[in-house]
């Protein structure tokens, strides 16, 4: 489904992502984990087409078609969906009218007809009851005034409307108390199937109990330096990232 | 001859049919007098150090026009926000057009400011409440000198008016550059309710250029809920001034949605006679090309335990020029007032352009006055959550000048009216979402 060749990208001539590899196929769920600063966002925007972020060697591909060009709503169009680290405050636009527009936007691109209203409120209730999302959320300013909590779950709420090939969530995990956290897993995996795929981003191996990775992916200094499965998640957690660096050298 | 000259020797003829025995001709005559004086205001004044008439002042207008011209019900009804269910006042040329307003004498004057100075029944109220509010800049004065037809509104005290009142002037271009210079006189008894729609509207591509004024008296707990919808010709230009001047416990808000016209400059001065006022001024600017638009707010705070509202957003496109140059004023007596300022603006593109200039003068020291301003570009980051869901770039962008908006249009109490707003901020920018804020 996804895969990354020898990528290099950077932010004002600086490069952070140094030759990462890395191949995500339809079922799979991949974790990425790796200290402060060690480009584990970067890699989430730039697969979601970030234009700040310069690719300057290697490529993309995603459903094999080189997506390395493309912006950020064509992306979308093909089914790829980033959980934001940090959603983005909108205020004057409700939930509900964000999600409308978001998922009618994608079906006009695919020139089909908007989404009938009634079957729109179907999916919202249906999706919004899975993630334990109060309706009274769906009508409020986006983000505005939300909690770190409220946040993460309306991200996850956004991805079980759109329904993405390939989910990546960066840092889902953060600012979620161990109650929010299992509602949130709980809702991703019943996303999950043969035919999508899912990259969890994340600093502690907490979220890993509830979303099993079937490969863990260690990044350090902009690169890939370790994979392994699940087991290698309790040894982070165990034991930190400095054996790997010491490992490497 | 400058239009200046031209504008003198004009009044010298128009003396000739006034009221010589009228007190008002004192008023014109120390008006034009002022004016003389004063002359157009020049880039040279503080308040107009971002705003220049001179190519305004250019062409060789017509100064009046004496003639009823026809205009067809069916080129201007969608100017007007209801065909039936809202009083209309609607001058063409400068002239009162009796076919297309529906005007009422029966609990409340709706009428015309032609007969209110001509008639003795109105000369209590004329003589009580006319020019007693504006300023005498030379505008003003210029527009007090010449004060001939305009919107005459007397709400008595307690009525609620059940219908919004729309003001419309259009201009027809049958001549080549048409100055005009309608007076409106809005008096709301007390604890009367109104709500006002104002137009001005060119239906050619002639150049008019508008020096219209307005004075509203909310006399004590009246509303006033007022709307200006400037969204004219490439080739009209217009100064609106407007005073309102409230007795205790009123409350009074002017909305002004500026989407078109060539320059348009907004005089809005809001004076607090009594306790307990509320004041709301709120406005939406939209612009691109070379069009240029200048807010200048007043609020003066005279009296204690008064409140005010200022919230104007911006977004300038093009080669767009923006001012927004906003004065609160509390006097020393005017304790506890609440006072708040905020001006957002955006700027599209490299070339637009924003002075933003907040004034305060606080005399009293038991206050509570905040402003803020801000000017800034699309939110790179906004943009880019938005564009990962799949919405595109235009899209995007459209979604965040909407939201940007938003707090101005959702203190719009015409349903009607917001709908119409809405669509014309989504004819602005190009695109139509599926919602409506």
């Amino acid at each position: 489904m996804l895969k990354i060749k020898d990528l290099y990208a950077g932010i004002e001539g600086k490069d952070i992502l140094q030759g990462i590899n890395l191949e995500v196929k339809a079922g799979e769920v991949h974790a990425i984990m790796g200290p402060n600063g060690s480009g584990k966002s970067t890699l989430a925007s730039v697969v979601a087409g970030k234009e700040e972020f310069e690719v300057t060697r290697g490529y993309i591909t995603f459903d094999n078609e080189d997506i390395s060009e493309l912006d950020p709503e064509e992306r979308a169009h093909k089914g790829i969906f980033l959980s934001f680290q940090y959603p983005v405050e909108i205020p004057g636009v409700s939930v509900t009218n964000f999600i409308k527009t978001a998922i009618n936007e994608t079906r006009k691109s695919k020139g089909q007809k908007d989404m009938p209203a009634s079957e729109m409120l179907k999916m919202i209730k249906e999706k919004a009851d899975m993630l334990e999302i109060d309706r009274k959320f769906l009508s409020r300013s986006l983000n505005e005034g939300f909690s770190g909590g409220e946040k993460k779950r309306n991200e996850v709420f956004q991805m079980a409307m759109l329904e993405p090939k390939l989910a990546i969530l960066d840092e889902t995990d953060s600012g979620l108390d161990i109650d929010a956290l299992k509602v949130v897993a709980n809702g991703v995996n019943k996303l999950k199937s043969e035919d999508n795929a899912v990259i969890v981003i994340t600093h502690y191996q907490r979220l890993l109990d509830y979303i099993i990775p079937d490969f863990v992916h260690v990044i350090m200094n902009g690169k890939i330096v370790k994979s392994g499965t699940k087991e290698l998640a309790y040894e982070l957690e165990e034991k930190g990232y400095d054996w790997i660096k010491e490992e490497l050298v | 001859m400058s239009f200046k000259d031209k504008l003198l020797s004009s009044y010298i003829a128009l003396e000739d049919y006034l009221e010589f025995d009228s007190p008002l001709h004192d008023v014109r005559n120390n008006a034009i007098k002022i004016f003389e004086e004063k002359g157009f205001p020049t880039k040279k004044e503080e308040a107009w150090k971002y705003t220049s008439l001179n190519s305004l002042l250019k062409p060789d207008y017509s100064v009046y026009s004496n003639k009823e011209r026809n205009v067809e019900l069916k080129n201007v009804r969608k100017y007007f926000l209801h065909e039936i269910d809202t009083y209309k006042l609607v001058f063409v040329d400068g002239v009162y057009n009796s076919f297309l307003s529906e005007t009422t004498h029966d609990s409340l004057d709706v009428c015309l400011m032609s007969a209110a100075l001509n008639k003795s029944k109105y000369k209590p109220i004329i003589e009580t409440y006319f020019n007693k509010a504006a300023k005498s800049d030379s505008l003003t004065s210029l527009n007090t000198a010449f004060t001939k037809e305009g919107a005459y509104i007397h709400i008595p005290a307690h009525k609620e008016v059940e219908k919004p009142i729309e003001i419309i002037n259009f201009s027809t271009g049958n001549e080549a550059a048409m100055f005009l210079q309608p007076r409106n006189l809005i008096v709301v008894g007390e604890n009367a309710h109104v709500q006002i729609i104002e137009r001005h509207q060119s239906l050619s591509s002639n150049e008019v250029l508008t020096n219209s004024v307005t004075e509203i008296f909310a006399e004590k707990r009246a509303y006033v809920d007022y709307y200006k919808i400037q969204n004219d010709e490439p080739t009209a230009s217009l100064i609106d001034s407007t005073f309102i001047s409230q007795q205790r416990d009123t409350v009074c808000r002017v909305h002004t949605f500026t989407f078109g016209g060539n320059l348009v400059r907004n005089n809005l001065n809001f004076y607090q006679n009594g306790e307990h006022c509320d004041s709301t001024l709120k406005g939406i600017t939209i612009i691109e090309r070379k069009q240029h638009v200048d807010h200048n707010t007043l609020v003066h705070h005279i009296a204690p335990n008064c409140e005010s509202h200022q919230d104007y957003k911006g977004l300038f496109a093009e080669s767009s020029t923006g001012v927004f140059n906003g004065k609160i004023v509390v006097e020393k007596d005017a304790q506890k007032t609440d006072a708040f300022q905020q001006n957002n603006n955006i700027l599209i593109d490299d070339k637009a352009t924003i002075n933003a200039k907040p004034q305060l003068e606080i005399f009293a020291d038991d206050v509570k006055c905040s402003h803020g301003c801000t000017i800034g570009q699309f939110d790179e980051d906004a943009l880019f959550y938005l564009r990962s869901r799949g919405i595109g770039l235009k899209e995007a962008k459209a979604l965040l000048m909407y939201a940007f908006a938003n707090t101005v249009l959702e203190s719009v109490k015409i349903p009607e009216l917001k709908v119409r707003i809405n669509k014309l901020i989504a004819n602005k920018i190009g695109v139509s979402l599926g919602f409506q804020l």
